[in-house]
């Protein structure tokens, strides 16, 4: 019997994944004795999507990239009926695996995520059988701290750690969080965690309520992920239905029931004490700790919250051992940790390394660098609240206090490359504007200081910085940084910041030359159109505004710098390639 | 703020109608009642805001606190189609400016507006979660990714012509369940 796998993450669906499904579906009907039809969640190779993986009767799996219908008659002519594979559409993943680790993403991309056959076929409920068996709560927390685990929200407090604290307390009402609420631009590991391994989150989420003594528990998922929240609630009724969530779990006289909360767009959410107001249906607004939630938190009992990574290596260290864990990794941050790799490098995707491996393997060796070939420029660690790491920090390892040290942080595991082609005051303007917009405005620093450093960067974008600004934004980043209540408002100038320890040159060229060397600010650049390649077609002189084009049909035009407003409309509409900023 | 349709009251068989029905003052259940008034009618109608108040007991200012407070929350009617355009950090640096730039041209409204013949309503959002597609486009709940000008007009113009030629089911204004909700 063989198998054809098609990668229905979020990644493939948007990239046409349910369409080559259904194709495979209508092809394969009458072989359906010999070929089942599957799909499964991210495989982590987004840049070849859509993925088919195929696993023929010997055993052989090859996997196929960027399926379309089209191509989906050929791979089911050929290798499904003749056994032919059709090497030029097979991706190789030697390079891109060849330095990875898989623990958190061990069953992404292999299992079908709705099927929890699949997932016990893959020692899934194994490590809870084990905990509810022969471990006490207090044996649970003493491996998982041994393990060295800590959370992979992006902070990295050790996870044993907060356990004990909440297994401490006197309220025997006790509640586990999953912060599935990934508002990172750029960040997609939880999304693709819970798309492609629903089970292996709530598995870990129960061992984390029985270790803490807790009997309900809520994930909290971004209302922006449908396809995660969909499987996840499958996947939810499918475990309570085969005894592995709700009363007397396996048979073992321990009860847990979860339910899902949809958050509702409040990149805020993801504050500890942001979320559990929002659970409790109020404006998601973040409170002074302590006390700490592990004390006083949902409704003002205990209450353990961790993210999705952390708790999907929880079974597995139960399983493996905290040994088999922390025997990779560095001095302070053990295990593994995924990163969602995307912007201008050649292989994005999700990866997942040993902490310790450095920031040039994962670009270079499993992104296979930057897209134009050149080395990069930056890359953007840790979302708004991470900062710009600039090439010459490479050789900087995965490693919490390592990166913190950079000026950027581990946090939740966004990596987006950038090249030349990147304005890393721009960069810096644009994650300031996304921090201004999601202050929940309670501390006044994070409120009207953000706002101020937005106006000076857009000032400096516009060509209009003066020299002192550059003082003024590092003062008021520093100021914002010790006088915001969570760690929105605390994090967010490390943008600003990094970006003007690394690149301010680059900021100088604004102010001082007013020129973007990027040629990404547009009132810092001119317009020019290639004669070389200009048709005359005419369709930037109907796009321009203000009449700044012009020329005669058929022959080369020209734009007007005198006139131009800088809109880029012309360069929106032109087929030929032949608008160029200068 | 416009009224909203009137089987709204009469009709229980939507979501919406039947949680509040079965509304037995659990806490914490604002969120859901109001993400499941955005799902019956595409955005939440006054209406509905005074019967979540009546039910849960929590005064309709404090309702309107929290709609406010989160961006996934519409007070207005969407039209028959939901533009979403990613700004995350990724479609950022591959040009999104750009690609907001040509629906805002193309469509004539600017981001948060709905257009004049309750075709499109045209948003931006955060992040879509498909970096490597970057830059992303979704209309209602397909995906469109790698986008230039030249092929976000022509799949606009593609939505356009056939919302010309299919018969209007409801006036173009009014929300509908038809309305894809939920981004």
């Amino acid at each position: 019997m063989q198998e054809v796998v098609v990668g229905l993450g979020s990644c493939g669906i948007a990239a046409g994944g349910q369409r080559v499904h259904q194709r495979f579906a209508e092809l394969l009907q009458p072989d359906r004795n010999d070929s089942i039809l599957k799909q499964t969640g991210c495989i982590g190779l987004c840049y070849r999507e859509v993925l088919v993986e195929v696993r023929d009767q010997q055993g052989r799996r090859s996997l196929y990239g960027e399926v379309s219908p089209e191509r989906v008659d050929r791979i089911v002519a050929e290798h499904l009926r003749q056994g032919k594979v059709i090497d030029e559409w097979i991706v190789d993943t030697g390079e891109v695996f060849a330095r990875q680790q898989r623990i958190v993403l061990r069953n992404c991309g292999v299992i079908d995520p709705a099927s929890l056959d699949e997932y016990r076929a893959r020692d899934g409920y194994r490590a809870l059988e084990k905990v509810l068996t022969q471990m006490t709560p207090a044996q649970v927390i003493d491996l998982i701290s041994e393990s060295g685990l800590r959370g992979r929200g992006g902070a990295g407090f050790p996870t044993g750690t907060k356990w004990r604290l909440a297994q401490a307390t006197k309220d025997p009402h006790r509640y586990v969080i999953c912060n599935g609420d990934e508002g990172d631009p750029g960040a997609f590991m939880d999304r693709s965690v819970l798309e492609g391994d629903p089970h292996s989150v709530l598995e870990g989420m129960t061992i984390a309520a029985y270790a803490i003594g807790a009997s309900a528990g809520y994930v909290y998922v971004r209302a922006e992920y449908p396809e995660a929240v969909r499987r996840l609630r499958h996947a939810i009724a499918q475990a309570s239905e085969h005894g592995c969530l709700g009363t007397n779990i396996l048979g073992k006289g321990f009860h847990f029931e979860v339910a899902l909360k949809e958050g509702a767009g409040a990149f805020v959410c993801g504050e500890e004490t942001a979320l559990i107001a929002s659970v409790e249906g109020k404006r998601g607004m973040p409170r002074v700790r302590p006390p700490f939630p592990v004390e006083s938190g949902l409704w003002g009992h205990p209450t353990c919250i961790n993210n999705v990574e952390t708790l999907a290596n929880v079974p597995w260290i139960i399983l493996n051992g905290a040994g088999a864990f922390n025997a990779c990794g560095t001095a302070g941050s053990k295990g593994t940790k995924v990163f969602a790799l995307a912007g201008k490098v050649k292989r994005g995707g999700l990866v997942e390394v040993p902490m310790g491996t450095s920031i040039n393997e994962v670009i270079n060796e499993i992104g296979g660098g930057t897209i134009s070939g050149r080395t990069f420029k930056a890359v953007q660690m840790g979302g708004p609240s991470g900062g710009c790491i600039p090439a010459s920090l490479g050789e900087t390892p995965v490693d919490y206090e390592q990166l913190t040290a950079t000026g950027a942080i581990m946090g939740s595991g966004g990596m987006v490359v950038m090249d030349e082609s990147t304005c890393m005051v721009d960069v810096a303007r644009f994650f300031l504007s996304f921090t201004q917009n999601e202050s929940c405005g309670k501390c006044t620093f994070c409120r009207i200081g953000t706002k101020r450093m937005l106006e000076i960067l857009e000032r400096i974008s516009e060509g209009k910085g003066k020299e002192e600004d550059l003082k003024l934004l590092a003062e008021l980043g520093e100021q914002i940084k010790a006088s915001s209540l969570c760690g929105l408002g605390q994090t967010a100038p490390n943008p600003v910041l990094t970006t003007l320890r690394y690149f301010l040159p680059e900021y100088q060229a604004h102010i001082i030359e007013k020129k973007c060397p990027a040629k990404v600010c547009l009132p810092l650049v001119e317009f020019w159109i290639d004669p070389e390649k200009c048709n005359g077609c005419g369709l930037c002189i109907q796009a321009c505004e203000v009449g700044a084009v012009s020329g005669e049909k058929k022959l080369p035009h020209r734009v007007d710098v005198a006139v131009c407003v800088k809109c880029a409309r012309c360069m929106t509409v032109c087929r030929q390639d032949a608008i160029e900023k200068r | 703020m416009a009224r909203a349709p009137a089987d709204e009251n009469t009709n229980p068989s939507h979501a919406f109608g039947r949680m509040l029905w079965r509304h037995r003052g659990e806490p914490g259940m604002l969120i859901p009642l109001l993400q499941a008034a955005q799902d019956s009618y595409g955005y939440i109608p006054q209406l509905a805001v005074e019967q979540i108040s009546e039910v849960t007991g929590i005064p309709a200012s404090e309702v309107y606190g929290v709609i406010t407070f989160y961006k996934q929350f519409r007070v207005k009617p969407v039209g028959r189609h939901l533009i979403r355009l990613c700004k995350g950090t990724a479609c950022h640096v591959q040009g999104a400016n750009m690609i907001a730039q040509t629906v805002a041209d193309e469509l004539r409204v600017p981001p948060d507006e709905t257009t004049d013949d309750g075709v499109f309503t045209f948003i931006v959002v955060a992040c879509l979660g498909c970096c490597s597609l970057a830059p992303v486009l979704m209309v209602d709940d397909q995906t469109y990714g790698r986008m230039t000008p030249q092929k976000v007009r022509r799949i606009l113009r593609q939505y356009r012509q056939r919302a010309a030629t299919s018969p209007k089911t409801t006036p173009p204004k009014a929300a509908s369940a038809a309305v894809p909700a939920n981004p």
